[in-house]
């Protein structure tokens, strides 16, 4: 029986017995006199779980959600209270957008001081009830196990998210009985047959130019076997929303594009053109359907998710289906009437070929450097990015093909999330990963490359370095009558030096011509990696759709680019 | 836009009221009146909430707060199919000559006075929301010292 493995601990040590029954191996975070005691705990299992120190709170949040976007598993983040919890809301935040499992542990104020301004004190639990999908404080050390147990559950079932848990020093330091549970598994929502479903598959069954927009979720669900099939057996264009880059590999013949304010030309016509839209595990975001009213105005939506609210939230669909990915495209693959949309998916792919992106002819080009890159990686590389220009020639240029190789902060746009993000991937994978960020995004964070030096993680770090904060100086010359408010960031930094500080490598590009030598030797060099790719500061993002405008509205072309 | 009445069961527990104003305001949904009560099961609370929204609005309402964790339950009730009452209790300024005219305006409204001072009273009323309007307009003119309202509450008629 389970009762002979009951053990009297401490409740720092039941947070480290919960976390490895939960089949954690890694905890991301950074020490503070209120987690002190857990942190004790940890040192004792030092054998199955290792800590990975951080330069600052907000970096080890950012690393566990770039282990759990790489894994699908939980990460795990601890900090102490006030300031460490704080640090942690930027990553808590990040995370909650994106649909990532996470749990976040803070130590806080004895039970007796808690309400009294006491030193580091601050009630986290309401600083980030808006931006976690649950949170606790646990009061008294016979609930925290089955806390910690629950919050994994919530962080993983459904429409995965953060959870929070709160716990004071002096429930830290009680002592009570512990017995180990199972690992809690993900709770996929479950799918019902009902006529909802039935006039889903008819209206993708009668379609005559259907085509998929397929959403982070596919990837989160596991779906992307099954989308695949099912896009096969339909004939149907897949169009991809920037978090679900890598669901099918980008040269698979039915694949259109990212679809949204910077996606390809092609799916902004094919939108156009198209009589039903087939979302699934995607949530029509402003960066999506700019202009709700207008998306898509030709076609009936029908909309798949795992979250009830986000169905009608922003565009009204003609049918929906509240499921897990995977079960509702099982339905779907034996409902649909299976057909060939020969001319459809023929007429999609001559629009992705007329709708090539453009390079540009300046001495480096971003694009050009960012297929260089992935020309020396292999297929399941990991890339993570930061926020900005560097981020939307990633999405619009790196071939992702395979699911989780693509971390970025889509739903929060989180300037600084590329390295933690990186370190946890490398962590998480024991491989080498490439962040591609720019100079301003760096400039956020790079207090964490000393974290992935001293863990001997292999991250190559390629910074376009463009000596502005480039997609808000893009608005500035295309809306605000080139002002250029606070965007010329004059930085002065010298990159290869700053390597050297922090113990990396650093590599200098300028020119198209060194791309392939750079970008090989920064593969070959053992450790973390910055290359300052130097470009210029007027290039822009293009395609894109201004921010409230449709895909009619969509600018291939500049001016200022002649 | 429509008035609404959202009953909602919730986890009794502390901050749960927080998170489900927090995420009305933080939508922008409009909030009535929200009360909250004890019900039969010590662990839980009921919530009715009076929101005035257009009918997508009131869907998107009912979905999000279902996903919160400490919500186990909401429904929208359908005014003519449930019952629904407030709660008033009013200070009066009332001269003792004043007083029985005003008995007479409590029986015929089946207010009760609970309170009596030499210069005023508190009189109860509970009905539905329209009802202690008109008895509020009915009495203002003797001047109101302070009032309260619960809000209203609800139950949703038959087996639910």
């Amino acid at each position: 029986m389970q009762e002979s493995t009951t053990k009297t601990l401490r409740g720092a040590e039941i947070i480290a017995e919960t976390l490895i029954e939960q089949g954690v191996t890694h905890v991301f975070g950074y020490p503070g006199g209120y987690i002190i005691d857990t942190f004790d705990a940890l040192y004792l299992y030092r054998d199955k779980i290792k800590q990975i120190l951080t330069s600052h709170e907000q970096g080890a949040c950012h690393a566990a959600d770039g282990y759990a976007r790489a894994t699908g598993k939980v990460g795990v983040v601890m900090s102490t209270s006030g300031p460490g919890a704080t640090n942690l809301v930027t990553g808590i935040a990040t995370a909650n957008m994106d649909s990532v499992p996470l749990v976040a542990i803070t130590g806080n104020v004895p039970i007796s001081s808690l309400g009294k301004d006491s030193f580091q004190e601050v009630d986290i639990k309401g600083v980030t009830m808006p931006v976690t999908k649950h949170n606790f404080i646990v009061t008294d050390v016979s609930e925290l196990a089955d806390t910690i147990r629950e919050a994994f559950k919530i962080a993983l079932s459904g429409r995965p998210g953060p959870v929070l848990i709160d716990v004071p020093k002096n429930v830290q330091q009680a002592v009570y009985e512990f017995t180990p549970a199972p690992q809690v598994k993900r709770e996929p929502r479950e799918f019902t047959p009902d006529g909802n479903a039935e006039k889903a598959a008819e209206i993708i069954s009668n379609a005559k130019r259907p085509l998929i927009y397929a959403g982070g979720g596919v990837i989160i669900s596991g779906a992307c076997e099954k989308l695949r099939e099912f896009a096969e057996q339909n004939d149907i264009p897949v169009a991809s929303s920037m978090m679900a880059l890598g669901a099918i590999p980008s040269p698979h013949p039915l694949f259109m594009g990212m679809i949204g304010m910077h996606g390809s030309a092609a799916v902004a016509k094919a939108l156009g053109e198209a009589d039903a839209i087939i979302a699934l595990g995607a949530r029509f975001s402003d960066r999506v359907a700019g202009n709700p009213n207008k998306f898509a105005h030709n076609a009936k939506i029908v909309h798949i998710d795992a979250d009830a609210a986000e169905v009608d939230k922003v565009v009204r669909s003609a049918a929906h289906i509240i499921s897990d990915l995977c079960p509702a495209l099982d339905y779907l693959l034996g409902a649909v009437k299976r057909k060939s949309n020969k001319a459809w998916s023929e007429r999609c792919r001559e629009l992705r070929k007329i709708h090539t992106l453009r390079d540009s002819d300046k001495p480096l080009c971003p694009r050009k450097l960012i297929r260089g890159i992935a020309a020396a990686s292999p297929d399941n590389r990991i890339v993570t990015t930061d926020v900005g220009q560097h981020q939307m020639w990633t999405a619009q240029s790196y071939p992702f093909s395979a699911p989780r190789t693509f971390l970025t902060s889509g739903g929060l746009g989180t300037m600084g999330y590329g390295l933690g993000a990186a370190i946890g991937a490398a962590v998480a994978t024991n491989d080498t990963v490439t962040m591609i960020t720019g100079d301003g995004s760096f400039h956020m964070n790079l207090n964490e490359i000393p974290t992935a030096v001293k863990n001997k993680l292999n991250i190559k770090i390629f910074v376009l370095d463009n000596n502005v904060l480039g997609m808000v100086r893009q608005w500035q010359t295309l809306f605000y009558g080139k002002r250029y408010s606070s965007t010329t960031l004059n930085l002065p930094t010298d990159y290869v030096m700053l390597a050297k500080a922090f113990g990396a490598k650093g590599f200098v590009l300028e020119r198209n011509e060194d791309i392939e030598s750079t970008v090989k030797a920064a593969f070959e060099t053992e450790g973390t990696v910055i290359v300052d790719c130097r470009i210029i500061s007027d290039e822009f993002v293009l395609p894109m759709i201004p921010p409230g405008k449709s895909a009619d509205d969509i600018i291939t072309e500049l001016e200022e680019q002649k | 836009m429509k008035q609404y009445i959202i009953t909602a069961l919730v986890s009794n527990k502390s901050g749960v009221l927080t998170r489900i104003s927090g995420l009305f305001a933080r939508r922008g949904y409009n909030i009535g009146s929200l009360n909250v009560g004890s019900t039969e099961n010590p662990e839980l609370s009921r919530m009715t909430i009076v929101s005035e929204a257009d009918d997508a609005t009131i869907r998107q309402i009912t979905l999000q707060l279902d996903k919160l964790v400490d919500v186990k339950k909401v429904n929208v009730l359908e005014q003519d199919k449930s019952v629904c009452r407030e709660l008033l209790i009013l200070k009066l300024r009332v001269s003792p000559e004043q007083r029985p005219e005003l008995e007479s305006a409590c029986n015929i409204y089946k207010a009760k006075i609970i309170d009596l001072s030499p210069s005023s009273l508190i009189a109860e009323l509970t009905g539905e929301p329209n009802k202690i309007d008109a008895f509020i307009n009915l009495t203002a003119h003797y001047g109101i010292i302070e009032l309260v309202r619960t809000g209203l509450t609800a139950l949703g008629r038959g087996e639910f």
